[in-house]
């Protein structure tokens, strides 16, 4: 068998087994697999005005996982993300808020307050780098940790500087004046301009780590810091570039989430992103010609699963069952594969 | 216990590690298992202890046949290895590590384990703290603790691989004591090696491997010339001394002192000159390694002054030495010298000169090709740097190094390396010496290299620095007793 068609294989089974899984989940919830999947398949791609809803959940996917491709790179597991997300809506609002009576164009303040939004990410990330690389915090910890503070942070910018007139809500804070969205497609919540972001940095990651020093560099440091520092590659200095480039594409993140999606700063602004562009890069196995086709898919089956409790009477959380059961099912035949080349390996030699 | 080996074949992959190798050893006595490196002894010995299982053939004890599926069905028939690395768990103590593979019980009879492990050690002369934690301790120490185990584990033939690599010459020497006694005591004893030398001293008969095959065996008294042969399929010989006209002063080391939690080494005045070869020798952990790291800005020195190719590089990082044109090579290729999982083109463009921002595939991808061909590399570009044999491994890392370099530091360049493949690589630094004026400084446990390749060579004693001996000036006995610390003028020797 020639390797292509052999992960080919591997792959397919992987998906049988996360099916046989989550259908099995869901027989013992007295659901109807087939039912279930045709509804998620159907509240996806079943119209165009829900596969516009897809891709603006795709782009703040894409975004995150591009940025955790970088982390990963290095060696390092940004479990931060979430955080820099949030950060990124923070900035993002921060600017609006401070530009939003000016006279400046709203097409100008726009573009800062993304810009504020990537640097709040950034600047979390580089908070995680500097606990990880100069104080010995393990960036698990740390960025874990970060998370929680961010959450903090978005709670009391909400309902205390922050909070609408009269009183504050979960629901956020003042949604703000039409000229400062994103400009979206008449009819749909898709912006353009929020898709592009998130292509042009999934093409810049994939070039990144693909064809230049830089991305070679930082994979010698993520698999051996010490050879990599003999072979003269100043390896604090890529650590911390690996962390402030991820939490930017994380805060890119966010910055699209308040300008093109929710127009205000929500306490679940991150909208769990980070944990699934985690997942996202496990499953495909850290490689970024996979992230944009595979954060589609996982894109999808968030908005698929929306209409679930309505028409079956499910929880939504379906999609999560099922995500999570890819990741693992991936992994295992990962593993299983690892064993059979070995064997088949052997095999062949024997002849 | 009498073993036999009844054709025994080993793949891996497409290498046939181990090719119908047939083998009978007697008890009570040692045997020598010769080779190069990559001839298949590691793998046989591996296949004996249970680690690995053959692909074909039969292991007979005493002439019934056995079945082993692990290391640990090998110790219930009383086969225990030593492997080149020492197998143990450096966090713990020396008890523990003792104690693990006890294999019956729930409670673990501590006192009982102490006071074995003190006898045994006792017996053979090994001072083995029960107490201390195995990280502390030297190979040589942590291979006595291994000895002691296998032994209360009721190990009835016991098998060292490589013993001798990385001890001192105090350590070799209780280490063959224990090895005489212990064949005495009808133990059967497997000794693996690529050390002429060693085995004619220790070995009762040799057996050599040659690329899988067993291609001979021989008794005392030795004919070297002829094991040489069966080893190599022809005679090697190191050549003439050959030394690389002297030029300017490149590295100048002014009254140095060098400190690390375990040793000290201070006022150390040193010349080195373009072209010329150092030679660092002494026991394993004396200072040696200090030394050399002090000199690429690894470890920054508590006193005196570094100069390079006439500046003043005292305490500065390691990447200022290397834009001067040092560099280091260490003797832990996989932890320290290369990237597993990127392959030889990859270690290529990483160590080469880096032109803009954008990699030049097809540039790097004939740069490559080119230094397999002239590094003799066994290896194609895109093959991961792990998954080459541990020779062409050290052949990849003397291929990243840039041409032009002033100063190269390199920690054991040939340890691990066969014969032929140590001669090579000299060959190749000399003609740096020779055509690119590059100056050496190097360490290795090999008195024989270091007096035949070296123009001057330092000796350290627990952190002492000799005075520079011309390498033509001197021979092993007396390198080997000022190692020992004879001659040295100090206030250790002066008490008994």
């Amino acid at each position: 068998m020639k390797p292509r068609w052999e992960n080919l294989a591997f792959a397919t089974a992987a998906v049988f087994v996360a099916l046989a899984f989550t259908s099995l989940v869901l027989v013992t919830a007295g659901a109807s697999p087939f039912e279930a999947y045709w509804y998620m398949l159907k509240g996806s791609l079943g119209s165009w005005s829900k596969i516009s809803d897809v891709l603006v959940a795709w782009v703040p996917l894409l975004l995150a996982t591009a940025g955790l491709l970088i982390t990963f790179a290095a060696g390092l597991w940004n479990i931060g993300v979430e955080g820099q997300i949030v950060l990124g809506g923070i900035f993002t609002t921060w600017v609006l808020r401070l530009l939003q009576d000016s006279t400046l164009s709203p097409a100008f303040i726009l573009i800062l307050a993304i810009a504020a939004g990537a640097l709040g990410g950034a600047l979390w990330a580089a908070l995680a780098g500097v606990l990880k690389v100069f104080g010995g915090v393990n960036e698990i910890f740390g960025g874990l940790g970060l998370d929680f503070v961010a959450v903090a942070l978005t709670l009391w910018l909400i309902f205390g500087p922050w909070k609408r007139p009269g009183i504050g809500s979960m629901s956020g804070t003042e949604p703000f004046p039409k000229e400062l969205w994103l400009p979206t497609i008449p009819g749909s919540r898709l912006s353009l301009w929020a898709l592009f972001i998130g292509l042009v940095s999934i093409a810049i990651v994939y070039f990144l780590l693909s064809g230049t020093y830089f991305g070679l560099k930082l994979k010698a440091v993520g698999k051996n810091p010490r050879a990599a520092y003999l072979l003269g590659i100043p390896t604090t200095r890529y650590l911390m570039m690996a962390f402030v480039l991820s939490g930017l594409f994380a805060g890119l993140a966010g910055a699209v989430q308040v300008t093109a999606v929710y127009h205000r700063l929500i306490p679940a602004i991150s909208s769990g992103y980070g944990w699934l562009g985690l997942m996202v890069s496990m499953l495909i196995n850290f490689q970024p010609a996979w992230a944009a086709p595979v954060t589609f898919f996982f894109a999808a089956l968030n908005i698929g699963s929306i209409q679930l409790p309505i028409v079956l009477k499910l929880d939504s959380s379906l999609s999560g069952v099922l995500q999570g059961a890819l990741v693992l099912s991936f992994l295992l035949m990962g593993g299983v594969r690892q064993r059979w080349l070995k064997k088949h390996q052997q095999e062949a030699s024997d002849d | 216990m009498e073993i036999e080996l009844r054709h025994i074949h080993k793949y891996f992959g497409p290498v046939h590690a181990n090719d119908d190798i047939t083998l009978t050893i007697p008890s009570g006595s040692i045997q020598g298992l010769l080779g190069e490196n990559g001839a298949g002894k590691s793998t046989l010995m591996k296949i004996l202890s249970g680690y690995l299982r053959p692909d074909a053939g039969e292991i007979r004890i005493n002439g019934s046949p056995i079945e082993m599926h692990s290391p640990a069905d090998a110790i219930r028939f009383g086969i225990g290895m030593l492997h080149q690395d020492p197998m143990d768990f450096p966090p713990m103590r020396v008890l523990d590590n003792f104690m693990v593979g006890y294999p019956e019980g729930l409670l673990l009879p501590r006192e009982e384990a102490r006071q074995a492990l003190l006898d045994l050690s006792a017996q053979f002369g090994f001072s083995l703290d029960p107490d201390a934690y195995v990280e502390s301790l030297t190979v040589g120490e942590r291979q006595q603790l291994e000895i002691v185990r296998l032994l209360w584990l009721g190990a009835q033939v016991l098998i060292f691989d490589e013993p001798t690599t990385g001890i001192s010459a105090q350590q070799k020497e209780k280490l063959f004591a224990a090895l005489h006694r212990l064949a005495d005591e009808g133990k059967t004893i497997i000794f693996v090696t690529h050390k002429l030398e060693e085995v004619e001293i220790l070995c009762d008969q040799v057996a050599v491997l040659r690329a899988g095959k067993l291609v001979g065996e021989a008794k005392p008294p030795y004919d070297l010339d002829a094991l040489v042969e069966m080893m190599f399929g022809k005679v090697v010989t190191k050549g003439e001394r050959v030394s690389a006209p002297l030029g300017k002063p490149v590295l100048q080391l002014k009254n140095l002192a060098v400190e690390s939690h375990r040793i000290r080494i201070a006022g150390v005045n040193l010349e080195v000159r373009e072209g010329e070869v150092i030679g660092l020798a002494g026991m394993e952990g004396s200072g040696q390694r200090q030394l050399l790291r002090a000199c690429a800005g690894l470890i920054r020195p508590v006193e005196g002054e570094i100069w390079v190719d006439g500046h003043n590089l005292t305490g500065k990082p390691y990447h200022d030495f290397m834009r001067h044109g040092v560099a280091y090579v260490p003797a832990a290729r996989l932890e320290e010298g290369l990237v597993p999982n990127l392959t030889l083109l990859e270690h290529m463009i990483l160590a080469d000169e880096q032109r803009g921002l954008i990699i030049d595939r097809q540039a790097a991808l004939d740069l490559t090709k080119e230094r397999i061909k002239t590094f003799n590399i066994r290896g194609r570009p895109h093959s991961t740097i792990e998954s080459l044999s541990g020779g062409n491994q050290q052949r990849a890392l003397l291929a990243l190094l840039r041409p032009g370099l002033r100063l190269l530091l390199m920690e054991h360049p040939t340890r691990g390396l066969d014969m032929e493949s140590a001669i090579w690589v000299w060959q190749t630094l000399k003609r740096r010496c020779r055509e690119e004026k590059t100056a050496i400084f190097f360490m290795s446990s090999d008195l024989e290299e270091i007096l035949h390749y070296s123009d001057r060579i330092l000796v350290f004693f627990s952190g002492q620095v000799s005075e520079p001996i011309p390498a033509t000036e001197t021979d092993i006995e007396q390198l080997g007793q000022l190692i020992g610390g004879r001659g040295f003028n100090t206030p250790e020797e002066a008490t008994p």
